[in-house]
């Protein structure tokens, strides 16, 4: 693969000791929306600020066009091509105009065209009627939008952004991230983002890269990280609820029989018989019935099982049941009516063979 | 009670009359503390900003250092200015005890770590990642000191303020460095201790409140600078 617009090499950062990031290759091609997905502490934000050259590794180069960027002006120069948004909006004492121009200010470009664009991303953030309002008389939204104008103003070529909508309620959020996406869609700018919202990574992003403890685990579009997770860590975190650990009995046509605890699974995926495996199965494709409908399909794998819980999940319920291993499934609201599933309850859970995601685990 | 009474409308004859000797002893502590205040200025706000903006071990220490000056009692400095300006001293051969330039000194040792502390806290006091956005907006080091120093106006502005007004009312050091030379290095807190002495108790109330007023104007100017076009 090319080097994309921006990547890097043998990354290494270290903070009183301690590794922090290391991260062998990773690049980002021109034009593409990319999440930096991960647990607390994984080390997204670490490298958005490696990539922003706001943090120097310890060792690893950065490249920009295939150009690698290390001494101090050539680091300058980077950051006047780029610019960051942070979770906290980080406005400065004085009007949201001049919040959105400092930027340009800072970066020596004229009047004329200064006042041009502040005019022209105030009005695509819909916060042109606060242009003359202190920033420190905003919500929380109007700051983050004034934020987010402020770095776009500039009109980089790559944009960092690091949470930028996790401090907002789910309202402003969304209508935020709309306009967010609806602009970099029209501007075509290349994005990294960092998110804890999987919907959101799902949404906007072109390709995803999952971390974990200072590494990046896998990299690709997000139907693929979601479907296809590369180990248990990346299943468990894209909300693959029920993983459950197996040995691969035997192979058939492109079917895998795997024996987990009692019971055996069908699943299609490539694997050899004998090998150890994790059965990945996500609660949306989990179906849950009264009947047995054992004799609908060859294809399908039925239990019968018992509600275990019930939770609330926004426009779902998760349901946890225990048919000699635990599983959950996601049921719609009228669902859930007319079966009107109580704790206890005996029924029949099924899933089809092509929804069961294998990740081999010796090799 | 008469004692105040009449002190006070002896002291307003005073004001009313303009009195040159009584301007001339203004003039000077204006003066004098102006230029002590600009020089901690300078000193203490650079410093405090190095102090602020760097990691380096010992940090905490330094800055408990600072604090303890605020505190600085301005006799002791006065002791320590005298000695090292004392004819066999190690700045002996400077021949400036007992001039308003020594006053100057003793004043600017005190108003220093003052400003400093004040501006040290405000400095910290902006959110930690304020300078990572401002290098993101692609400032250079330059741009980047100054939008902080324009973010911290206020507690800065502060910072001057707690200065003058430590300096302009301190009495210690500027009776034991100027000597209270009638005509060269009174000022009005020297002088107010003198005629208090003497017994001459208008005066003093004249010397009193010429020194509130004065603290006071300047004090209304630099809030006027500082809460001035403040967005709404």
């Amino acid at each position: 693969m090319k080097d994309g617009i921006i990547s890097i090499e043998n990354l290494k950062v270290q903070l009183g000791g301690a590794s922090i990031l290391d991260i062998p290759s990773f690049s980002i091609s021109e034009g593409e929306f990319m999440s930096l997905i991960g647990p607390n502490g994984s080390g997204k934000s670490t490298l958005l600020l490696v990539l922003n050259c706001l943090l120097k590794p310890v060792a690893g180069v950065l490249k920009y066009r295939g150009r690698v960027v290390s001494s101090r002006d050539e680091s300058f120069q980077y950051r006047r091509r780029v610019s960051m948004v942070f979770q906290e909006p980080l406005l400065f004492d004085t009007t949201v105009y001049r919040n959105v121009a400092s930027g340009l200010k800072i970066r020596g470009v004229g009047r004329e065209e200064t006042r041009e664009r502040v005019t022209r991303y105030l009005k695509w953030f819909n916060i042109e009627h606060l242009a003359h309002r202190s920033a420190r008389k905003l919500s929380g939204g109007e700051a983050q939008r004034t934020s987010l104008a402020r770095a776009f103003a500039m009109e980089p070529e790559v944009i960092f952004l690091d949470e930028p909508f996790s401090a907002l309620d789910p309202p402003t959020r969304h209508a935020i991230s709309d306009d967010l996406n609806s602009i970099v869609q029209e501007t075509g700018i290349t994005t990294v983002m960092v998110t804890h919202d999987q919907s959101e990574a799902l949404r906007m992003s072109d390709r995803i890269a999952v971390m974990n403890s200072g590494g990046i685990v896998q990299v690709g579009v997000p139907s693929h990280v979601m479907n296809n997770p590369a180990n248990e860590f990346v299943a468990n975190f894209v909300g693959m609820d029920t993983i459950l650990e197996g040995k691969v009995l035997r192979m058939q046509d492109g079917m895998a029989t795997v024996r987990v605890d009692e019971v055996e699974i069908d699943a299609v995926g490539e694997a050899l018989p004998g090998d150890s495996v994790y059965c990945c199965v996500r609660p949306e494709n989990v179906v849950i019935e009264l009947t047995n409908p054992d004799d609908l399909t060859s294809a399908r794998n039925n239990f019968p099982a018992v509600v275990r819980d019930i939770f609330s999940v926004g426009p779902f319920l998760k349901i946890s049941l225990d048919c000699g291993f635990s599983i959950t499934s996601f049921v719609t609201r009228e669902a859930f009516a007319v079966l009107d599933l109580r704790e206890g309850m005996n029924v029949f859970v099924s899933f089809k063979a092509t929804a069961v995601h294998l990740i081999r685990t010796n090799n | 009670m008469d004692l105040i009474l009449e002190g006070l409308i002896t002291a307003f004859k005073l004001l009313m009359a303009l009195d040159p000797e009584v301007l001339s002893i203004t003039w000077l502590s204006l003066k004098v503390s102006g230029i002590a205040t600009l020089i901690s200025v300078g000193i203490g706000i650079s410093c405090g900003m190095i102090v602020a903006l760097t990691r380096f071990p010992g940090k905490k220490f330094v800055v408990s250092v600072v604090n303890t000056g605020m505190g600085l009692p301005p006799v002791v400095v006065g002791l320590f200015v005298t000695v090292f300006l004392w004819r066999n001293g190690p700045f002996g051969f400077l021949d400036i005890l007992y001039t308003p330039t020594a006053i100057i000194i003793a004043q600017a040792v005190i108003a220093t770590p003052i400003v400093m502390g004040i501006s040290i806290a405000a400095l910290q006091n902006l959110p930690a990642k304020m300078r990572l956005q401002i290098l993101s907006l692609g400032a250079t080091r330059m741009q980047m000191v100054m939008i902080l120093v324009k973010e911290a106006r206020l507690p800065l502005m502060a910072a001057v303020m707690a200065g003058f007004g430590g300096v302009i009312s301190e009495v210690g050091a500027s009776i034991m460095v100027g000597g209270n030379i009638k005509g060269y290095s009174r000022v009005l807190t020297t002088a107010t201790v003198m005629e208090t002495g003497k017994g001459e108790f208008a005066t003093a109330f004249a010397l009193s409140i010429i020194l509130l007023l004065l603290v006071f104007i300047v004090n209304y100017l630099f809030t006027l600078i500082q809460q001035r076009e403040r967005p709404r």
